[in-house]
């Protein structure tokens, strides 16, 4: 995170780090994963009430922000829970919250918001179709008006905690474009079904939508605004999981430092060879990098400056394809422990690698920001 | 992120809008415009051969007389004393504006630097203000023939002669030499001593008898560095910078501006956006992708991307590290970060350069001096400027090695950041004199 955290900020990272670690220690991310638990909604309850789910959402909706940029504060908890490869449906209900309450009709979804912001309910942006890539921009999932309600039919998937999610904010193609609803997982129509991740206790699941009947209400971005709140949506889902990765690559860093001092070869350790030293000045310049691009794409995001868009694909093609290097090079450095089930490097790098991929590849968010250059 | 710039500023200095505003009215009023699509960088000015010495002397006495000369430095030494959130606004607002680039680096951001923080009242007061009006010029002369990363192995020799000082030996990559005013010159002064504690660092007059300057021509056909050739050099003991024997403190000093320069997070550096930058960027790049006919080649347009984010994330990285050093929560060394970031990041540009110009890179329309394509001719390249990629290529590692290389660079971040144990240096707390010396 930034070097510059304001006292309130610092402070806000400390309790959340303590929680994290006394609740969510990795022994126990290793237990919710053998059991096939993707997150326990107890504990998540007591994590928001620290304030995780509140920071983005508008302050006329009930939120509130530590330092006023909100999504900064929320990426604080975003890199502290990757420090430890938490489990947790952090990114996509903040991204749903705050959705919700930038809506017109906020109104609407006052109870959900407050559901959401107090870790009663979960939520997440059901973004992916099946045999797709990442084109947020272009659903093939239907929704076709009837009188004043709407129906959607179609297939969603990869939809990040999905198989625990009370709320999906579902992207359409309506009458007139683009749109976004807010679906609930219990409405008549809907079918879940649990997909496999890499991730160990991130998990995702497929949404069928088979005529789901949604009232009028539901309707959480129009036909003509959708595009600007996708777009605003990419910048925050991307700030988040760039904060997440900076802190599992700082996590990952700090104990093959570590392990490097303490482990002798030849009678040396290995911190004194030259050649793995130098490995050692690459990695922490692309961990630095890494920090500086994702903190630059939340400001810019926070602050919903006029180069956020940019900023976000600029961030996300550097640290997607940054992070996963310094982790393998710290397995190189580790040795064969390093690929075994036993040795915890490998619940990072699986976190590591889900992020790359999830919210648009380093090359698909190539490809937009040559879009926005206008190349 | 970097110094907010706020609306009440520092107490007692103006705050960063009104000067960005007072500076906007006072270019356009000023400042010789540079005409439109003109190669800005200063490795194309460059290119325009040894009048851009003069020309920047006169852009900077333009600068100081409407008193928007040394936003950084001190006021008591002819500075503004303003902050690095002033300079940064400054520069944002001299976009499209002639503005003497060449004093940045190393007059202002290691020379000027290195004398502000280490040199004695009397030699600040007498260097530092002539250096903001573009009256002096300054150089380093720190390598040696003999010896690149070991610059603590100098063995340009000074010997001590009642007040004053005779200096014997040779210096080398010094950039702009020949149109240099004064030098901070590293000697050794006691062969007994181990190496870092033998050496003095030296105020030096540039022309005067004994020195001998010849040019070094590089491959892209510039030749601004420079080696030197001194035979019994006479320099006042009152020119000596900090210490006898105690240069490496100063030398030190030095290095670090460097890295920061080199890196690109020097407060110093007045008139150019962002770091420095090995050939054209984004935009330029943009062009030649139009020119060529390439828009639509999906692997071309991220490659463009791609560079973007580069540079984007440099700057990110610039203001990361130097808020980090500025908060001591990283060390000064990790200065070294910035510079490690310029090596990589250059190469990775003068790559993609080239694969995207492929052969528009190598060969070119217009006529070449002398029938030598492989240098720019003065002026540039006007029809074939995708041969200025190709030139870029050839000089590649030059950004990894300027400024220190950046294996020395790996070396400071391991041991320095890192804390990793130091290199095994035969040479440790030997007498100079006895150190092995190679060709």
């Amino acid at each position: 995170m930034d070097y510059d955290l304001t006292a309130d900020q610092k402070l806000f990272r400390a309790t959340t780090r303590e929680f994290l670690e006394k609740e969510m220690p990795l022994t126990r991310v290793r237990e919710l994963a053998d059991s096939g638990v993707g997150f326990e909604p107890d504990w998540w309850r007591r994590g928001s009430e620290l304030g995780w789910n509140s920071m983005i959402v508008d302050p006329a909706a009930g939120g509130d922000s530590i330092s006023g940029e909100g999504l900064v504060d929320t990426c604080i908890v975003a890199e502290e829970m990757g420090r430890l490869v938490s489990p947790g449906p952090l990114l996509g209900t903040n991204l749903v919250a705050a959705a919700l309450s930038e809506a017109a009709n906020a109104a609407d979804h006052a109870g959900v918001i407050s559901a959401l912001m107090a870790g009663e309910a979960v939520a997440s942006w059901a973004v992916y179709e099946p045999r797709r890539g990442w084109s947020p921009w272009t659903p093939m999932v239907q929704a076709t008006a009837d009188g004043p309600d709407y129906v959607l039919s179609g297939v969603k998937d990869r939809v990040e905690a999905g198989d625990q999610a009370d709320y999906f904010l579902v992207t359409a193609a309506g009458p007139d474009g683009l749109m976004q609803f807010i679906v609930p997982a219990a409405a008549p129509g809907v079918t879940v079904t649990a997909e496999q991740s890499l991730d160990l206790v991130r998990r995702y699941a497929r949404v069928d939508m088979d005529g789901v009947r949604l009232p009028g209400t539901s309707v959480v971005s129009p036909a003509g605004s959708a595009q600007t709140a996708v777009n605003r949506q990419v910048q925050i889902a991307v700030a988040l999981q760039c904060a997440e990765t900076a802190g599992t690559i700082q996590r990952v860093f700090e104990f093959t430092v570590q392990w490097a001092f303490d482990r002798y070869s030849f009678g040396r350790p290995l911190a004194s060879y030259q050649a793995l030293k130098h490995r050692f000045a690459d990695m922490k310049l692309w961990l630095e990098a890494c920090q500086a691009t994702a903190s630059a794409a939340a400001h810019a995001a926070a602050r919903q400056a006029d180069e956020a868009d940019e900023l976000a694909s600029v961030a996300k093609s550097y640290v997607g394809q940054r992070a996963t290097d310094i982790i393998q090079d710290c397995v190189q450095m580790h040795g064969g422990i390093g690929v075994t089930w036993e040795h915890d490097i490998h619940l990072y790098l699986r976190r590591a690698t889900v992020n790359r991929a999830m919210f648009g590849t380093p090359s698909e968010h190539r490809r937009r920001l040559a879009d926005i250059l206008g190349v | 992120m970097t110094e907010h710039a706020t609306a009440a500023g520092p107490a007692g200095l103006e705050d960063v809008e009104s000067f960005r505003l007072r500076a906007r009215v006072w270019l356009a009023e000023n400042m010789p415009r540079l005409v439109p699509g003109q190669n800005d960088s200063l490795e194309a000015m460059m290119q325009r051969g040894d009048a851009i010495w003069p020309r920047a002397r006169e852009l900077q006495r333009l600068l100081y007389d409407g008193g928007f000369a040394g936003i950084c430095f001190p006021r008591e030494y002819g500075g503004l004393g303003l902050t690095r959130a002033h300079q940064q606004a400054f520069n944002e607002e001299c976009a499209g504006y002639e503005m003497p680039l060449a004093l940045n680096t190393p007059t202002f951001s290691i020379c000027g630097a290195t004398v502000l923080d280490m040199a004695s009242e009397e030699q600040k007061r007498q260097h530092l203000p002539a250096v903001i009006r573009g009256d002096e010029i300054m150089v380093q002369f720190l390598s040696e023939p003999r010896g690149g990363s070991d610059l603590a192995g100098v063995t340009t020799r000074a010997t001590r002669d009642g007040d004053v000082f005779i200096l014997n030996g040779s210096k080398i990559w010094s950039s702009g030499a020949y149109a240099a005013d004064w030098a901070l010159c590293l000697a050794r002064t006691d062969w007994e001593a181990p190496k870092h504690r033998g050496m003095t660092m030296f105020l030096l007059k540039v022309h005067q008898p004994g020195i001998e300057i010849k040019r070094i021509k590089q491959v892209n056909g510039n030749n601004e560095f420079c080696q030197e050739f001194f035979d019994d050099v006479v320099v006042p003991a009152s020119n000596v910078v900090g210490e006898v024997n105690g240069g490496w403190a100063v030398a030190s000093r030095q290095l670090f501006h460097e890295r920061n320069a080199v890196g690109g997070g020097s407060p110093y550096v007045s008139g150019g956006l962002g770091p420095p930058r090995r050939g054209p960027g984004t935009h330029a790049l943009i062009d030649m992708v139009r020119a060529t006919g390439q828009s639509d080649d999906g692997y071309v347009r991220e490659l463009v991307a791609e560079a973007h984010a580069i540079s984007r994330v440099q700057q990110q990285l610039i203001s990361r590290v130097t808020d980090g050093m500025r908060t001591q929560q990283l060390p000064p060394p990790a200065a070294a970060i910035m510079r490690l970031f310029a090596g990589q990041g250059s190469t990775r540009l003068a790559e993609i350069g080239v694969e995207i110009l492929g052969s528009h890179a190598v060969v070119s329309a217009g006529e070449a001096p002398g029938g030598h394509g492989g240098v720019v001719p003065p002026g540039g390249n006007k029809d074939g400027r995708g041969l200025d990629y190709g030139l870029s290529f050839l000089m590649r590692q030059a950004g990894s090695l300027g400024g220190g290389s950046t294996e020395m660079a790996r070396n400071i971040i391991s041991e320095r950041v890192l804390g990793m144990p130091r290199e095994y240096a035969a040479d440790r707390d030997v007498p100079f004199s006895q150190v092995r010396q190679g060709r």
